[in-house]
């Protein structure tokens, strides 16, 4: 029998480590690893106790993995600045490891041409796919839902269509993302440019509103059960029914301040479906470019999407058509 | 009152890190002018301290005296005066000691002369110094829609150093032989590129190679542009290159909304385009030829003499010198030939839409603004 663990407060309570509920038989795999310890620290942010942990094959298959894209990212990364560990450090937002030139298409090159980087790619996608399986089963196993494991899919999805689904359609792993700090935010950039601005794209549009909504949604949240903490916030379900409740506190202030209210429930569908649509309608968005749309400014002329200012100062002319010369 | 020295502990720590934060923004706030309609975010923005600074740092050689075009050639007073024989004496002797003043002011005429055989080529700066001059009246001549009738001469680069300050090698890359770490030209702090992990040696393809800048498509749908990401990095790092040493912002001369469309741009980016041009013409028929006349310790990692880029003249200004006329005073820098003040007052025709507003040369460059303002006021379209 599952008892109360959690309540809604920073009191840390120093007591031995409790091992967490016994699974039902036939669950699959509920042994736990590494012996509970407490850590104060910890305990300000979040939980004091650490572990046990469950690890599993899909757990340990999907550590190995990771481990190797890290190694491999890392690693060239340090063999860019020729081995020196204090340019590693001074340049490492600058440093990537860069997928294949344009010119290989799809076929697989040699190491130092982008080979590393299609080995880096299959063993961190095969790590993030096996983590998702494993939160998938752990959710299973406590007899819960499977929303983390359906969102952490939303996040694969977006993460597969930038370096796998895309380049396959486009015919190239050189359109594909390289794994670096400013090197992949540089070719976000230049992603936009190449195509003509991103901003005109109807479902990026679409992720932006549904990631700026994410963040008014989590502050809206979470500002409104900090708020009503007083009055036993965390103790939702028996208030639901009751009158003068921080369930009912919390879904009147909003009513008032704007005239609508979610509830204890629907919240939380708000803010799952608006985090998993910023992934969903990227990803789409992502997908269309260079493969149905190559100019997204133009296209965006032709459904009415771009206005036109007045000419106020003079504008540029195009010396190639000017003068016929080669652009 | 442990607690109260906690909470003061805390705020000295958060005032400290706002400072630190603050240490990123730049001070005095930057002047932002509007540069065309409202609401496109076509604004020019620089840092009132750094042009003052820049400004500052203009120390111009006086012009000498004109000297009137009287006389016997040069041709036929010196030996070997291969470039400058149509100049009188007078004129000849005025321009030498001009660029001694522009070019080598601390090393004097011996620094390209033997002092009892000027006419010798014994001293490879001569050699050079030659070159550079049919390079500054070709520029003069034949480039106007770039250098319009301000026109460059030796100081526009040089700036009193022999060498000029701002110049470019190509890279040299180890790694890519080897068996990992390959940079593909990139990811690594590019100084050429405002410090951006774009590809760092945009020149070699850009201002010495003919390579495709453009990758946009003219289509909204797929028309077989084949243009790659990894492309438009390397065209975005050559417009980071023109950005830094121009010390402008992208809406200098593109409308940020659509950087490919001309009608949608300034008429900045005609001239642009054509310094583009102009720089590949330098690097490959000017100072490339030259390889085996400089010494090795001229040459870069990979044995290539110094090459120009947008910064060799602009030096981080959106002109030059902030549009100091440098012909005027010079004009058998004009071009080949060019004599006395017929050039002065029939600089080249410049194409009319190509024409800066503000090119109109100044002789001051402190009455200059920092940033030209528009041609004309911004105004409401009419309400129909």
């Amino acid at each position: 029998m599952p008892d109360y663990q959690n309540i809604f407060t920073r009191i840390q309570v120093d007591v031995p480590a409790y091992a967490g509920a016994p699974l039902p038989a036939g669950s699959g795999g509920g042994e736990r690893e590494v012996k509970p310890f407490l850590v104060h620290l910890l305990g300000r942010i979040g939980d004091a106790q650490v572990g046990p942990i469950y690890l599993g094959w899909t757990g340990v298959t999907s550590a190995v993995c990771f481990l190797i894209a890290f190694e491999i990212i890392g690693l060239n990364m340090l063999a860019s600045v020729n081995w020196d560990p204090v340019q590693f450090v001074r340049q490492l937002f600058w440093l990537a490891l860069e997928p294949p030139p344009p010119a290989y298409g799809l076929s697989i090159p040699p190491l130092n041409e982008g080979g590393w980087w299609l080995m880096a790619g299959f063993f961190l996608t095969t790590s993030l796919i096996l983590w998702n399986i494993r939160m998938y089963r752990r959710a299973r196993a406590h007899g819960m839902g499977t929303h983390v494991a359906w969102a952490f899919s939303a996040a694969i999805w977006l993460y597969l269509v930038l370096g796998f689904i895309r380049p396959i359609a486009m015919g190239s792993w050189g359109e594909a993302v390289p794994f670096g700090i400013f090197p992949h935010l540089d070719w976000t950039a230049a992603f936009s440019i190449r195509y003509g601005n991103l901003f005109y794209n109807p479902f990026h549009c679409l992720s932006i509103a549904f990631l700026y909504g994410s963040a008014l949604l989590f502050a809206m949240h979470a500002g409104t059960i900090l708020a009503t903490t007083r009055y036993g916030a965390e103790r939702e379900l028996e208030q639901i029914a009751h009158r003068g409740t921080a369930a009912e506190r919390g879904a009147l202030f909003w009513r008032w301040t704007m005239g609508f209210n979610a509830t204890m429930e629907s919240i939380h569908r708000w803010a799952w479906w608006f985090a998993v649509l910023t992934p969903l309608t990227g990803g789409i968005g992502i997908l269309l470019t260079g493969t149905v749309v190559d100019n997204w400014y133009l296209w965006g002329i032709e459904h009415g999407m771009v206005p036109s200012y007045p000419a106020v100062v003079p504008a540029a002319i195009d010396p190639t058509l000017a003068t016929g010369a080669a652009p | 009152m442990s607690t109260l020295r906690a909470v003061r502990a805390a705020q000295g720590l958060s005032i400290a890190l706002m400072v630190v934060a603050l240490a990123g923004c730049e001070i005095p706030a930057t002047q932002k002018d509007q540069s065309g309609y409202r609401g496109t975010g076509l604004v020019n923005v620089q840092n009132p301290r750094i042009v003052a600074e820049q400004r500052a740092a203009i120390k111009i050689p006086a012009a000498l005296p004109r000297v009137p075009s009287v006389g016997p050639p040069a041709s036929a007073v010196y030996q070997n005066v291969q470039v400058l024989g149509d100049l009188s004496v007078g004129e000849f002797a005025r321009l030498m000691v001009s660029i001694t003043a522009w070019v080598s002011p601390e090393q004097g005429c011996n620094y390209c002369h033997i002092s009892d055989n000027l006419a010798s080529d014994a001293v490879y700066t001569k050699v050079v110094a030659r070159r550079m001059l049919q390079m500054t009246q070709q520029i003069n001549s034949e480039w106007n829609v770039h250098v319009a009738a301000t026109g460059v001469n030796c100081y526009t680069c040089h700036r009193g150093q022999p060498v000029p300050g701002q110049v470019w090698f190509k890279e040299v890359d180890n790694v890519r032989s080897s068996f990992a770490g390959n940079r593909a030209g990139q990811n690594m702090v590019g100084t050429a590129v405002g410090t951006a992990s774009l590809p760092s040696d945009p020149f070699s393809a850009f201002l010495e190679g003919s390579t495709e800048i453009r990758g946009m498509s003219t289509t909204a749908l797929p028309t077989g542009n084949r243009a790659s990401i990894k492309q438009a990095e390397w065209t975005f790092g050559l417009m980071m290159h023109m950005s830094t040493s121009l010390g402008v912002n992208c809406t200098y001369c593109h409308n940020s909304r659509s950087f490919n469309e001309w009608d949608e741009s300034r008429a900045q980016r005609t001239p642009a385009w054509h310094a583009i041009r102009m720089v590949r013409e330098i690097n490959n028929d000017y100072l490339n030829p030259l390889v085996g006349v400089f010494p090795t310790n001229r040459l870069g990692p990979s044995g290539d003499v110094a090459k120009v880029n947008c910064g060799t003249c602009h030096q981080g200004v959106y002109k030059p010198l902030f549009g100091t006329p440098m012909l005027v005073d010079h004009p058998e820098l004009a071009g080949p030939g060019a004599t006395s003040s017929a050039a002065i007052n029939t600089p080249s025709p410049v194409p009319a839409q190509s024409v800066d507003p503000a090119a109109e040369p100044a002789a001051d460059p402190a009455a200059i603004p920092a940033v030209e303002p528009l041609p004309q006021p911004v105004v409401e379209p009419p309400v129909s």
